[in-house]
């Protein structure tokens, strides 16, 4: 796993993008109507039902932890244990995520870790090696 | 508009049965409950059959053509864990709206072994956390020790009591005590659950006959129907957290609210529940979603056996998910064949003594879909 800034593995999942100097982000929405926060791009509101009052935002890198799960049994070839956890960003919004170096020992673990977002190339199980832009948390 | 009542109910014993057809399991249940009320295919105005698995595949109809082909409506439902009692809930309005007055309704499941979940395409597993039903779950549970300092002995319990009250029930996949060492011991899968606090995929159908008052009368079942005294369903409501950790609770208590004000009744006055403890974690959850304790209640509720078969509020006396098995279609109508048992007082050595009023709940599910719940409440006639 490498530090990746400028590189060409495509996007993990479609709210991973990068911008025209390459540098990945994670692409959201505000509502201008009730304020939520969104990751990914929309045009409606969920939580108030708006329509076209969705402006495109980049989400916060940096965070605290919500909750979390240490996994041990995954589906074949995914290596375990990893920390699979639930961020609330500060800019309110609330992403999923795996979190690395920690020790995947849930005592150790503190609800509202700080924690920060890092853009990182890996090959998902199921693409024969082929490496993706992804992203992960690490303690801050 | 017209009570509706159960007057044929039963579920064939969960297993595996991988020689089998879809069809043919979901034929088996519906004779069953045919025959548990004494009528035949010929009397039935319409079917609804639950089916996650082969949702395309009209399971309905291939069942009719293993038990009689009388060209009936049929209505094939899938809605996640909540497909066998969507099923039930399509008949029963049916009748409500006076359209029909006696009706079918089946759920029924073939699975394989191993964990749910995931999706098509580039998996994120492992790199955008976990997509498999335990983590999911397991996460609702430590949500809750976060809130309310839940332990992990505490959610291992529910499988203890849920294991045991499976060795009662002739029916049930595993039939086997597990000490709590056992429990904990016993392979992690996702922090707290531990694979004994994961339900078990299995094979089976569960079918249901329901009948209008005039028809119950007419057809002289009034000694073994079970009134619907209300069902109730909802969709996940907008949750905070909702797309990165799909959210069970707000949808059980949406239908939960509905499900007591349409029966006049709160959760005092329910003498059982059958909850969706797809995992232990989420049996305690729902102990609070379904008002049984007041929130911050649960971990207490399971450490006084509050819950267990003899205590204030028995709670998945058949073995639940986590024991008498989970084949997702089935087990909505399988969770009613149990109250609707303890309510005709023929649930033998598991019977919840005196029971008048119970309830039924499954919630289903899972990452970036959204949430399917359905709540019985079956009252003693």
């Amino acid at each position: 796993m490498t530090i990746d800034t400028t590189g060409d593995a495509p996007p993990i999942v479609p709210f991973l993008k990068r911008a025209a100097n390459g540098l990945p982000y994670l692409a959201g929405s505000r509502c201008e109507a009730c304020g939520h926060v969104f990751v990914g791009e929309r045009t409606v509101c969920a939580k108030c039902a708006a329509r076209d009052r969705m402006v495109a935002v980049r989400l916060a890198e940096t965070g605290k932890l919500y909750d979390f799960t240490v996994v041990h049994r995954s589906f074949p070839g995914v290596k375990t244990p990893f920390v699979d956890a639930i961020v609330d960003l500060d800019d309110g919004s609330h992403i999923k995520g795996t979190l690395l170096d920690v020790d995947p020992d849930p005592k150790t673990i503190a609800f509202d870790l700080p924690v920060r977002i890092v853009y990182r190339e890996a090959a998902p199980v199921n693409t024969g090696g082929k490496p993706y832009l992804t992203y992960f948390f690490v303690p801050a | 508009m017209s009570d509706v009542y159960i007057v044929g109910v039963d579920m064939i014993k969960f297993g595996r049965y991988p020689e089998r057809t879809v069809p043919s399991l979901a034929a088996e249940a519906a004779l069953m409950a045919l025959d548990d009320a004494g009528l035949g295919i010929g009397q039935m105005q319409a079917l609804y059959c639950g089916n996650l698995g082969q949702a395309g595949g009209m399971v309905g109809q291939r069942l009719l053509a293993e038990i009689g082909q009388t060209g009936i409506p049929v209505t094939n439902v899938a809605n996640a864990c909540a497909t066998g009692a969507t099923a039930f809930r399509d008949a029963w309005m049916s009748i409500k709206a006076g359209v029909y007055d006696v009706v079918l309704a089946v759920g029924v499941e073939q699975m394989g072994k191993g964990l749910l979940g995931g999706g098509a395409g580039v998996s994120t597993e492992g790199l955008i956390g976990s997509g498999t039903m335990p983590a999911m779950f397991a996460q609702i549970g430590m949500e809750h020790t976060r809130k309310h300092g839940t332990t992990f002995e505490q959610f291992a319990r529910v499988s203890v009591k849920n294991h045991f009250h499976s060795t009662l029930n002739p029916k049930s996949m595993y039939r086997v005590e597990t000490p709590l060492e056992q429990v904990m011991a016993a392979e992690m899968i996702a922090y707290p659950n531990t694979k004994l606090m994961c339900s078990v995929n299995v094979d089976g159908s569960a079918a249901a006959v329901l009948a209008s008052e005039a028809a119950v009368k007419r057809l002289g079942l009034m000694d073994r129907a079970v009134r619907v005294r209300a069902s109730a369903m909802s969709s996940n409501p907008f949750a905070e957290r909702q797309l990165a950790m799909p959210d069970f609770s707000a949808a059980t208590r949406l239908a939960a609210k509905s499900a007591y004000e349409a029966a006049g009744v709160g959760p005092d006055d329910i003498n059982l529940v059958e909850l969706h403890d797809c995992f232990a974690t989420a049996e305690i959850v729902h102990y609070e979603n379904l008002g049984l304790c007041a929130d911050g209640d649960a971990g207490r509720m399971i450490d006084t056996g509050e819950t267990q078969l003899g205590g204030r509020v028995p709670v998945n006396v058949s073995g639940g998910l986590l024991s008498k098995g989970h084949p997702l279609g089935a087990t909505g109508i399988a969770n009613i064949y149990e109250v609707a048992t303890h309510l005709r007082g023929a649930a033998g050595e598991r019977q919840v003594e005196g029971a008048r009023l119970g309830m039924t709940h499954v919630v289903g599910g899972g990452p970036g879909m959204g949430t399917a719940c359905a709540i019985h409440i079956l009252e003693k006639v």
